[in-house]
């Protein structure tokens, strides 16, 4: 071992007994060569405050919910390699490319990293920023449960490599989550939850085509980012279908046949000409296998037009009973504006059907 | 040999050659017979029935209840909450069917591991289970699994055994038993009620 990893070591135990309540959190070496210090990620100064200039932010259109945090992305791609965008919605990204992700509760908290290592190799990691915000320090490889205060007794965890695995694996043919053509459209959703504000020089699908960094991109998707337009489209619909698509459409799809459950929520996108796509039927009006407790057996629906009541996404997405809610991870309170938009989507846009076909 | 007998002929070697083919396609279907033995011997040495097959009092004392091993908790048995635990250093209780749980985590009810394809394992692939162990939830994606599932000592179990396991259980008798899903302590949850 070399002094160097001895004088990890300490600082390491630090971090873990400051951040953390819990007696649980097994203070172990983080496995591989991953840095110490976020710093040596290549992202910026310590303390995030000055970003390097190739490290480029982003913004989705749709954001998944976090409790409530505040996000900042950026992303590295090596110069002179590009993604391969021949997939709308299911990019691959060149060995090199570096994300990061910053979590805030009021103060800096954690911030994710990305990083693919060689052709479909990617290396997962977390830091967790310290008191003073001026450095964040790599968590062991098991992450930090109930690191941080962010409502009344509820603490924020910051995830293991296991936990990061199970939501960004299994997509398609690589692993990035929330940056692909529709999530990077310049055309903002306003009724989006929890968008964020644009900030100028943040990369945008257009940006991508205009800079040429995307290969085998069609030539009539270049001339436009794609944006959600069903038959259902009402503004509100729009906005319920995005948030659906980011925010369960990591498992629900066809990738994933039974964590899936057979219920498609990711839009898909049209490698030809953009249009996107949502496999409606999968879900509207198709009954749950998941019973809504207090509801007759056979009463309880995937999505009901007109009775959010009886929809149990509506119920998975309110509940916090921890083998009940939606997503299983990554969330301890439930989104209460999204909750309001989807209810009331079913309620108003949906059209009514009777409460027992 | 008449024109007819040769028509006859050829039809019986037509016949006995679409048999053969599919006696050989069902055998590479079928896992092989060490496979099987394999995963039986683990699910009879690793605990799997202690949870997953009903306990019930025969003319010698406790026994299995065999004939709907690995089913799991009978749908038919509603549990009563679960009473409380004394002072001290107790953490859980169990049902006498062995089946149902009761500790910190809530409730917990012994799945369906035969291979009926609405209330257990029917649908899933191997990669599905695969998947399970290696996260310690369901599908790799769901809940997680809870106590008292010894998931951790699953994980240390190499692949080969892991595939002997899931080859076996998809070869049992399938049993329809919809198995309740588990209960949450009652904590009450953060956000909209």
């Amino acid at each position: 071992m070399t002094l160097r990893r001895i004088g990890n070591l300490p600082i390491l135990a630090g971090f873990c007994l400051l951040l953390t309540a819990d007696p649980g959190v097994i203070i172990s070496p983080p496995a591989g060569t991953l840095p110490l210090h976020l710093a040596e990620t290549g992202l910026g100064d310590a303390a995030a405050v000055n970003i390097f200039s190739a490290n480029r932010s982003y913004s989705p259109l749709y954001p998944l919910w976090s409790d409530g945090a505040a996000k900042r992305r950026w992303i590295y791609l090596p110069p002179g390699q590009d993604i391969d965008a021949r997939q709308a919605d299911d990019w691959i990204f060149p060995v090199g490319t570096k994300l990061w992700k910053e979590f805030s509760f009021g103060k800096k908290v954690e911030t994710r990293y990305l990083e693919k290592v060689a052709r479909g190799e990617w290396r997962f990691a977390a830091y967790a920023w310290n008191a003073g915000e001026n450095d964040a320090i790599l968590v062991p490889e098991r992450g930090a449960p109930n690191c941080y205060p962010i409502a009344e007794g509820v603490r924020h965890d910051i995830p293991g490599v296991a936990d990061c695995k199970t939501c960004h694996e299994g997509q398609g043919r690589d692993i990035v989550l929330g940056f692909n053509a529709l999530q990077l459209s310049p055309e903002r959703d306003p009724e989006a939850p929890n968008a964020e504000a644009w900030a100028s020089g943040m990369i945008t699908f257009t940006s991508l085509v205009e800079q040429k960094r995307l290969d085998h991109l069609n030539k009539n998707l270049a001339r436009r980012a794609p944006a959600i337009a069903t038959a259902l489209a009402t503004a509100r619909a729009r906005a319920s279908l995005g948030y659906l698509s980011a925010n369960c459409g990591g498992c629900h799809n066809p990738n994933n046949p039974q964590a899936s459950a057979g219920m498609y929520l990711k839009a898909e996108i049209d490698s030809r000409n953009g249009a996107v796509r949502m496999a409606l039927s999968t879900f509207i009006g198709s009954k749950s296998k998941f019973q809504i407790p207090g509801l007759a057996t056979g009463q309880s629906y995937r999505v009901l037009p007109g009775h959010s009541s009886q929809s149990a996404i509506v119920y998975r997405m309110e509940s916090r009973n921890p083998y009940r809610q939606m997503p299983p991870l990554g969330t301890k309170i439930a989104d209460r504006k999204a909750v309001e938009l989807i209810r009331s989507w079913i309620d108003n846009d949906l059209g009514a059907t009777p409460a027992t076909p | 040999m008449g024109k007819l007998d040769k028509h006859y002929t050829a039809l019986a070697i037509w016949l006995l050659s679409l048999a053969a083919i599919t006696m050989l396609v069902r055998a590479a279907d079928k896992p092989d017979a060490k496979l099987l033995q394999r995963g039986e011997y683990l699910a009879n040495i690793s605990g799997c029935h202690d949870c997953h097959t009903v306990l019930k009092m025969g003319p010698n004392g406790p026994e299995r209840e065999m004939t709907s091993k690995l089913s799991g908790h009978p749908q038919a048995l509603m549990m009563p909450a679960a009473p409380t635990l004394p002072q001290g250093p107790w953490m859980g209780i169990f049902s006498a069917t062995m089946t149902a749980w009761a500790g910190p985590w809530g409730v917990s009810f012994s799945r369906n591991l035969t291979p009926d394809k609405e209330t257990g394992l029917g649908e899933w692939s191997e990669e599905d289970f695969l998947n399970t162990i290696a996260t310690g939830r369901r599908l790799g994606k769901g809940r997680p699994i809870l106590p008292p599932m010894p998931i951790e000592a699953l994980q240390k179990s190499s692949l080969e055994d892991r595939r002997a396991l899931f080859a076996y259980l998809q070869s049992i008798p399938a049993i329809k038993n919809l198995v309740p899903e588990p209960l949450a302590p009652d904590t009450p949850a953060p956000g909209i009620k």
